[in-house]
């Protein structure tokens, strides 16, 4: 494999770590209204996100850095391209990320609403643009002869963009879901599992519709195929074990419907970064839109050192606050 | 199109001020990690309970700052794309290196310990938790330190070639990127002036407490902390803010003629430094000023006899070398924006040896004018920092990368005036009330005070770990 088809995979890599991570985060948040009855409820929701919501969004940094890096002309394009869909994604994220830090700080209920507000609201934005924006890359958008989008932001919200973004959302909500029931205790754990079976009905349904309609565009690849069939087992077979009350396999069978699903949209868009709806000959491609030799060997090095280190860090992270959070764990603490 | 709503103005005034808005809280990042990383190490080895009050005392309030930093730091790295698209692929392959090596190497670390940090009081041993704040300032420290490298290929490109078939600058030594005399310079000036921010923050909290007589027991030492740190990080400003200078005037030339409103090339004692001048608008005749002789001779060179370029002779080189055009900078901004950086940090020093002396031997000063003053440590400090950066940022006009590309050509081609009004409207608005928000939460905390230090444990004479959650 050369090194900037070597990029391409670590650019999904990034980006299904950022899905994964984050993506249950968005769920959470968008839980709030679901699944948080009362002040001490919705403390519990926001807690069993509290101490890693920051690094699992830094995975989009991370993510938007390398891509930067790696593929200086996608970057360009993707981010001057989709310009409005990205300024909703960055005053969500503003809104959410300070949310969470400021909510507590007084003690009116108006003032906690509004932040609960500003949390839900900044959850389901990205959760939805997110996919907006992934399913207009792979079906193409039209470029000019120097790469330039040439469409509008209302080009961007088609049918099958759309129906991409509905996707996300729905998964992102479920894996949140299950993620709530899988760190709290008594009726909170039973309510979310409800929830998620069934928010996880529609999900399947939902995605079912876009993987298919992603492999039209595909034109049946064979690769794309498999890929998009495992993301589809995994979805279901998370539904299942959800159902039968094991969170911690369905979490993770979750994780990985969102990193085939990744791999599977990845695969598609092969060898093409931005294929160009207008005229192939102005699509961006692996080769036309990467960096240097020089600039992608100092690159793997890093990556190569640092990658399992960042891992490693996070997990030991995962790990320490593993225990569930209860009511009783919220009323004790101070902050 | 009309002329309010040029994509290239539109979106030069949305950079700087999401830029400038995101550096608010940088620097007191920075210098309050460091800060709690004290009190807590002098808690963790003294066993003294107000240490450990200070240590989340300062902690809250950094930490109220730490959340903004975030979010309107991923607004930077999405601008450059967005609104710089042109430039991104010119310099993508040079200036995505330190970025993406920021991301792996410090953001990553910032973001995770910052979480085990706030929510570890109870979970982890005392030195591991120690540690991880400890590595979050180093974190945040690294971060400036990529951040400001690729800056300063903005400000002297190196370790790069031009590759005249794809039309864009190539890395070629990512050592020479890094070790880049500029990055070398600039980053512990911006290290050391974080410092002085974090300090003018701490000197204006506790005097605002000490002037009313209360929590004596942590906000004494507090002062004395934030006195010597202003006073320490002041001095080793100025000394690498005089190495900076060596290293602009060989580099850009321009800026420092720019600094000065230099018009006409000087030599030794002509070479005078100007602390005040009152000329006409556009600089090109003066009407009074006050003049060191010398002094701008003795900062570009070292030497009291040195030759400092003028702009008139600058600006005929570079239309030579780079064909015609204006390549002078604004200069009422540039010269301004030199000298409040200059005279507010200065003035900082000798207010904080003024304080070290009134305050001496326990002594607590009864006029309360010294206090009022004392409270303005923090807003001044953090604007000598701004207009740094101002001047650091506005002096590189016309140029984007300097001597490569200038910022008119370096704007995305496809993106329309309007989009960029509406989201400079978006970011004013929404920056807007946070700013407000903000303030009101950390000037709330702030005057709340520590929390009452909390009692041993009756058995084992042990403070017991906090827990904390949102
Ligand atoms: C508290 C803040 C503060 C204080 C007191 C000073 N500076 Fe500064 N200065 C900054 C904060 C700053 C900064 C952090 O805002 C900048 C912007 C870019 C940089 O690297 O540091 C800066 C830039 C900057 C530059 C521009 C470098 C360039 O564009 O290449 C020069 C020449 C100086 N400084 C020189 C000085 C001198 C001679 C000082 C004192 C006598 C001084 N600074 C005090
Ligand atoms: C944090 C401190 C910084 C401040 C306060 C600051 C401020 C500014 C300001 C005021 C401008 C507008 C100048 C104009 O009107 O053209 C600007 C432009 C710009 N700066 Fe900075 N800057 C900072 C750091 C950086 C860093 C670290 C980088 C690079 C990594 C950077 C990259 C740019 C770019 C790309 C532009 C846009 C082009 C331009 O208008 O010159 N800045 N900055
Ligand atoms: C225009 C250039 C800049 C870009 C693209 C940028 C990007 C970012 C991003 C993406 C974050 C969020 C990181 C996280 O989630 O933890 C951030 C935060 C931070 N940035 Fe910047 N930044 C810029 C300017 C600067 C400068 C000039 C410095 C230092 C001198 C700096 C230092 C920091 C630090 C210490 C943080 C940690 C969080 C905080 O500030 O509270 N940044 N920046």
């Amino acid at each position: 494999m050369d090194l900037p088809t070597l990029w391409f995979w670590i650019i999904a890599g990034l980006f299904i770590g950022y899905f994964v991570l984050d993506g249950f985060d968005f769920g959470v948040g968008m839980s709030l209204p679901f699944l948080g009855r009362d002040e001490a409820d919705r403390r519990v929701l926001i807690n069993t996100i509290g101490p890693v919501w920051d690094l699992n969004e830094t995975w989009l940094i991370v993510a938007g850095a390398c891509l930067f890096a790696a593929f200086p002309e996608w970057y360009a394009t993707l981010f001057s391209g989709f310009y409005l869909a990205l300024l909703l994604i960055l005053l969500a994220l503003i809104a959410r990320g300070v949310s969470f830090e400021y909510r507590h700080q007084r003690p009116e209920s108006q003032w906690k609403s509004w932040f609960d507000g500003m949390i839900i609201v900044g959850s389901a934005v990205p959760a939805l643009l997110w996919g907006v924006a992934f399913a207009n890359i792979v079906q193409g958008v039209p470029l000019d002869e120097g790469h330039n989008y040439t469409g509008t932001l209302i080009d961007l919200l088609n049918p099958y963009a759309l129906l991409g973004g509905l996707t996300t959302l729905l998964l992102f909500f479920t894996h949140g879901v299950v993620f709530v029931s899988l760190k709290t205790t008594d009726e909170m754990r039973v309510r979310a599992r409800n929830l998620a079976v069934r928010s996880g009905l529609i999900t399947i349904v939902v995605a079912a519709l876009f993987l298919i309609w992603t492999a039209v565009i595909a034109e049946f690849a064979f690769m794309y195929l498999v890929l998009a069939t495992l993301a589809a087992l995994a979805l279901i077979g998370s539904w299942f074990l959800n159902r039968a009350g094991s969170e911690g396999w369905s979490f993770a069978l979750g994780a990985a419907t969102i990193a085939f699903a990744v791999l599977a949209l990845f695969t598609a868009l092969f060898p093409d970064v931005m294929p160009a709806s207008n005229d192939p000959a102005n699509s961006l491609t692996i080769a036309n839109a990467s960096s240097s030799t020089y600039t992608l060997t100092v690159m793997s090095w890093t990556a190569l050192v640092f990658l399992p280190l960042i891992l490693a860090y996070q997990g030991w992270t995962y790990w320490i606050f593993r225990k569930r959070v209860t009511r009783a764990h919220i009323e004790v603490a101070q902050h | 199109m009309n002329d309010w709503l040029d994509p290239l103005l539109l979106s030069r005034w949305q950079f700087g001020l999401t830029t400038i808005y995101h550096f608010l809280f940088v620097p007191i990042t920075i210098g309050m990690s460091l800060t709690a990383a004290v009190y807590q190490t002098a808690w963790y080895r003294t066993g003294k309970v107000h240490y450990l009050q200070l240590t989340r005392f300062f902690g809250s309030l950094f930490l109220i700052n730490f959340a903004m930093g975030v979010v309107t730091g991923i607004v930077q790295e999405f601008q450059f794309g967005m609104n710089w698209s042109t430039y991104s692929r010119f310099v993508g392959d040079v200036f995505g290196a330190p970025l993406a090596l920021e991301g792996l190497l410090a953001f990553f670390l910032e973001a995770t310990f910052i979480g085990l940090w706030i929510f570890g009081w109870d979970k982890l041993p005392r030195g591991m938790h120690l540690a991880t704040i400890w590595v979050v300032s180093i974190g945040s420290i690294l971060s400036a330190y990529f951040i400001i490298a690729a800056n300063a290929f903005m400000q002297n490109p190196v370790g790069y070639e031009l590759n005249e078939a794809r039309g864009r600058a190539e890395l070629t030594d990512i050592w020479a990127l890094l070790t880049n005399k500029v990055a070398l310079a600039a980053f512990p000036h911006t290290i050391f002036a974080s410092f002085m921010v974090a300090a003018g923050l701490i000197i204006t909290v506790a005097a605002w407490h000490l002037a009313r007589h209360q929590n004596l027991v942590t906000m004494r030492p507090a002062l004395k902390f934030g006195l010597w740190m202003m006073v320490g990080s002041g001095i080793l400003t100025t000394l690498s803010g005089d190495q900076l200078g060596l290293a602009m005037v060989q580099t850009q030339p321009m800026k420092m003629a720019a600094a000065e409103a230099l018009y006409d090339t000087a030599t030794g004692a002509d070479a005078s430094f100007s602390i005040f001048t009152w000329g006409t608008p556009d600089g090109s005749s003066e009407l009074f000023s006050i003049r060191i002789p010398y002094l701008l001779s003795f900062l570009s060179t070292h030497t009291l006899t040195g030759t400092v370029e003028g702009i008139n002779d600058l600006q005929a080189q570079y239309t030579q070398l780079y064909g015609p055009g204006d390549y002078t900078p604004v200069i009422w901004i540039t010269y301004w924006a030199f000298r409040w950086m200059i005279g507010l940090g200065l003035l900082h020093v000798i207010v904080a040896v003024v304080g070290l002396w009134l305050t001496r031997k326990g002594r607590m000063p009864k006029n309360k004018w010294i206090w009022r003053a004392a409270i303005w440590s923090f807003p001044l400090s953090l604007a000598a920092m701004i207009m740094g950066w101002i001047f650091t940022e506005m002096g590189r006009q016309p140029w984007i990368v300097f001597s490569l590309l200038k910022t008119q050509d370096a704007v995305s081609p496809n993106v329309t005036g309007l989009e960029v009004l509406i989201s400079l409207i978006a970011f004013t608005v929404i920056y807007g009330i946070l700013a407000v928000v903000e303030f009101k939460l950390i000037k709330r905390a702030a005057q709340k005070g520590p929390a009452p230090a909390p009692e041993p444990d009756a058995e084992s004479g042990e403070i017991k770990p906090l827990t904390t959650v949102y």
